[in-house]
Parts: structure tokens; sequence; C-alpha cells
């Protein structure tokens, strides 16, 4: 690990002015970052500790949630608001990482994990443009079961490996960043970048700017929601794919749908193309897929992951069954 | 800057870069906590930090001034072993023994959240009681791997000690 400095900040403002200087990051859990920086994968010579800013979660005016970014991803998911509102967000914490690391783990330090992959982590044996850039990536012609089969480019077809954050694209959260250039919020959806030609960067992000809280909006009456995650194995493990979904009808027909795919892009897939064919139908499982198939007309699957697209069409078809039967979450 | 490990003041380390499991086993010669992964896969690190679980390979231990830390052996009083470390035993929770402290720590963590409501990803009622099943406990318990496999002793040591509440 190189060296770096260590400082614990009192407030935003302490740790935004500590934050503007160049090489310094900001501390969660440091269940990612930790790890990153003893592979020196990640090397930052400050490093500004921001577990001590506060880690409310407080009820809004539009009865919606406002969720500090210091708050532990353990005390998102047993929250009783958002068991009982937001079971989709419940249920996506819990599926993801083990009891120990989301107990350490932020909200703010989740939405900031790296996208990324095996290769990315192998900094003596494989080239990633996302590690050094320009320098190739190994992954496309590799190993590339756990890969992204949309939105991936040439330089880089690394996946975002949260569980929460699918939820929260799910959700229509927004995120409340604070900087040198003040204040601003960020509809969830748009945070995470896909890579382009720039996969180093994740986020829309400026330097030195801190998430300070994730924004919920009230769910529509009626509304339920659902998440659904496949792995190699039962637990402790990423996702192959997963599907958040927050459901409302009318009768039998579909009001409102919102659906994020985990497993298989940069960030976390909001399916819209899945959403629009969706709306004013009856949810049966052949409508479902085809739905489906919609939302990966463009999917570029590789070597290993050609199987995703159909496991992600199954996925949402058994969630939306059960959402429309009332019977998930 | 210092830190309470099983109830004593000692001081944090200087260099930043030094994280809690190895604070814990080279700067204090509490060498119970186990190095396994060291990048937070494995769970033999496993701490309690005021009661809660935690990976102590991937914090630092600058971040825990002021914070009570509990190791294995923080975990026997004079009256002799924890129940469940008298459970792992009785139960052959373990071949090699590796992985047990932070099985320990990890299962007294689990204790207490269970207790106070905290679902799990098989907890099938997210507004409900919860009731350690051996499904419960196994996802609870995911974080900690055995790689001898004592984990069918490990659950019924677990489920002796918090479930039947044998007096171990």
């Amino acid at each position: 690990m190189n060296p770096f400095q260590y400082a614990r900040a009192d407030d935003a403002a302490d740790a935004l002015r500590r934050g503007a200087i160049s090489g310094a990051a900001y501390l969660g859990g440091g269940t990612n970052l930790v790890d990153l920086m003893r592979e020196t994968i990640a090397r930052p010579d400050q490093l500004i500790d921001v577990t001590g800013l506060p880690a409310t979660i407080a009820e809004t005016d539009d009865g919606g949630l406002l969720i500090d970014a210091a708050v532990r991803n353990t005390a998102l998911a047993e929250h009783p608001a958002v068991r009982m509102r937001y079971p989709v967000l419940s249920r996506a914490i819990l599926a993801g990482a083990s009891a120990q690391i989301r107990n350490m783990a932020t909200v703010g330090g989740n939405l900031l994990q790296r996208t990324r992959c095996t290769y990315f982590y192998d900094a003596e044996g494989a080239r990633c443009n996302k590690r050094t850039p320009g320098s190739g990536c190994d992954a496309r012609e590799g190993f590339n079961r756990i890969h992204a089969v949309l939105g991936a480019s040439d330089a880089c077809v690394a996946t975002h490996p949260s569980d929460m954050c699918v939820a929260l694209a799910a959700l229509d959260a927004t995120v409340h960043v604070d900087g040198a250039e003040g204040q601003r919020t960020i509809p969830f959806a748009d945070l995470h970048r896909l890579p382009g030609d720039q996969p180093d960067r994740d986020t829309v992000l400026r330097d030195g700017e801190l998430i300070t809280a994730i924004a919920l909006p009230a769910l529509p009456t009626g509304a339920r929601s659902a998440y659904r995650k496949v792995r190699d194995r039962a637990s402790y493990a990423f996702a192959l794919v997963s599907v958040a979904a927050v459901l409302q009808l009318e009768g039998d027909r579909v009001v409102d749908v919102r659906i994020a795919f985990g497993g298989v892009a940069h960030k976390p897939w909001r399916a819209t193309k899945a959403e629009a064919a969706l709306r004013g139908q009856t949810i049966t499982q052949q409508v479902v897929l085809d739905a489906a198939a919609a939302e990966f007309a463009e999917a570029r699957p590789l070597r290993d992951n050609a199987f995703k697209p159909a496991l992600v069409a199954r996925t949402l078809a058994a969630v939306l069954t059960d959402l429309a039967r009332g019977e998930a979450a | 800057m210092s830190l309470f490990v099983n109830g004593a003041q000692v001081p944090a380390p200087t260099d930043p870069r030094v994280s809690l499991l190895d604070h814990l086993r080279e700067g204090l010669h509490l060498t119970g906590t186990k190095k396994g992964c060291n990048q937070g896969a494995c769970g033999a690190c496993t701490v309690l930090v005021d009661g809660e679980r935690i990976l102590s390979c991937l914090a630092l231990a600058v971040q825990f001034d002021g914070r009570q830390i509990t190791t294995i052996e923080g975990l026997a009083s004079e009256e002799g072993l924890h129940p469940l470390q008298a459970a792992f035993i009785e139960h052959d929770g373990f071949q090699c023994g590796y992985c047990t402290p932070g099985q320990i720590c990890s299962a007294i963590g689990m204790a207490a959240e269970a207790q106070r409501g905290v679902p799990s990803h098989v907890t099938d009622d997210l507004g409900g009681t919860i009731t350690l099943t051996r499904e419960e406990i196994q996802e609870r318990m995911s974080g900690n791997l055995c790689r001898c496999g004592a984990h069918n002793g490990i659950v019924e040591a677990i489920q002796a000690v918090l479930v039947e509440g044998v007096p171990a």
C-alpha cells in the first residue's frame, strides 16, 4: 500500500475542504477502496474518512426518504420504512456481499465502488484500460462469463457489481452531491457512466465532489416492488444477472413499471425499452419475454456470457408475474 | 488516539496503512484473529466493533479511535469458555481451526442482528421477527468460509447455543 495521510472529516464542509486537494479520496467503509489500495490499483495520498458525517434516514415532505451517505448498508436494509415501503431496496442490499461487509459499507461508498472485473484486479498479469488507460482489455477475448452484454465498448466490458444500486435505479432515486461548484442533484440513472473510451471514469462526479445523500421519492399508491438475483452460488457472490422491478397495476393492466438490471452493463441498467413495451399490457410470461427482447435487441454478447439476455428475460418474467399476483417481497 | 481491545485501552498505529487485523496480530500480539485471504472474501478476520461484526482486514486501524473491539481472546471468562466456543468443540465445528475465531465472532454478531430483527436474503417476511432456522444461519454465516468443510458442525454448534439455548 502506498503511503497516505489520514484525516477524519468533522462535517461535509470539512470533508470538501480536505477533498479539494489533488490525490485525495473519500473513505467510507473501505470495503472496496482499502482492498484496491492494498493492490496499489488505487493510490490516493490523502484519505478523508467521511464515516463520521451524518448517518440518518429521514422522512421527506413528499412522502419519500432522505438517506445520508454515511448510513451503513445494514442500517438501510433493516430500516422499518425501507422494509415496509421499498422492499426492493431491502432485498437488494441483503442479496449483496456478506453481513460483515454490509455492516461496514456506507451507502455513498456502495455507489462509488469501482465498476470492475477480475482483469482489473490482476495488475501484474492482465491488461486493463480501466486500471491503465490505453493498455488494452484482456477480458474481451478472455474469460468473460460475468461481463457486460449492453452498453460496453471496445475499451471495457466490466460490470457494476452493486445490488443496492440496481434497486436505486428502479426507484428513481436522486443523488445529492456537494463540491467546489456548490450542491447539485443527479438522477440516479445518470450517476454512473458507460465506459466509452474513458473506462477509468465510472461516474459523472467531478474531482472533489462528495455524495451527501440519496433521496427516494414516494412510490405510487399500490405499487409493489421486488429484487431477484441469479448467481453461481447461493450466497456471497456477485450477480450473474439481477432484476429490480416496481410494478403498479390498475385491474390487471400495467399503469407504471420501472425495471433495472444488474450484471449486464458498466452501470445499473434502467430498462426503459422493456418498460415502454409493458405499459398498458397485462403481465403474462410471453409479454414479459417480448419486452425483455426489446431491451436486449442491441446486446453484444461475448464468448462466455451469451446466456445473459435469456436469463434476464426469464428472471424478469418470474419477478413481474409474482408481483402481478401479489406474491413477491 | 487509542482503541479499546477486549476492554483494554491500546494505542492506534502511527502508520495509517496498518489494517485493524495487522494491528491486532502484529502490534498487539493478539494472534487469535486470523489472516486468511486479506481481501474480504473469507471472513477469518471477523471481529466485533461495538458489538457489530466486521472484517478487520478491510478496516484501517486508525478508523477505530475510541471504539470497543472484541476478538476471540476476549470471549472466555474466568468461569470458562464462551458457550459458542464450547459448542464448537462439542459439535465438531472445526477441523484445522483456522476459520474458527472468525466463525465464533461472526456468530455472536449474527445473534445480535437476529435479535434486533435484521432480515436476511432468505427471510420470507421483511416485517416479521427472525427465527434462526438452519437456512437462516447458513445464509447469515455465508461470509465465513471453512475450507475443511466443517459447516454442518458449525451450524449445529450455533443452533445449539442460539436456538436451543443449550448451556455448553
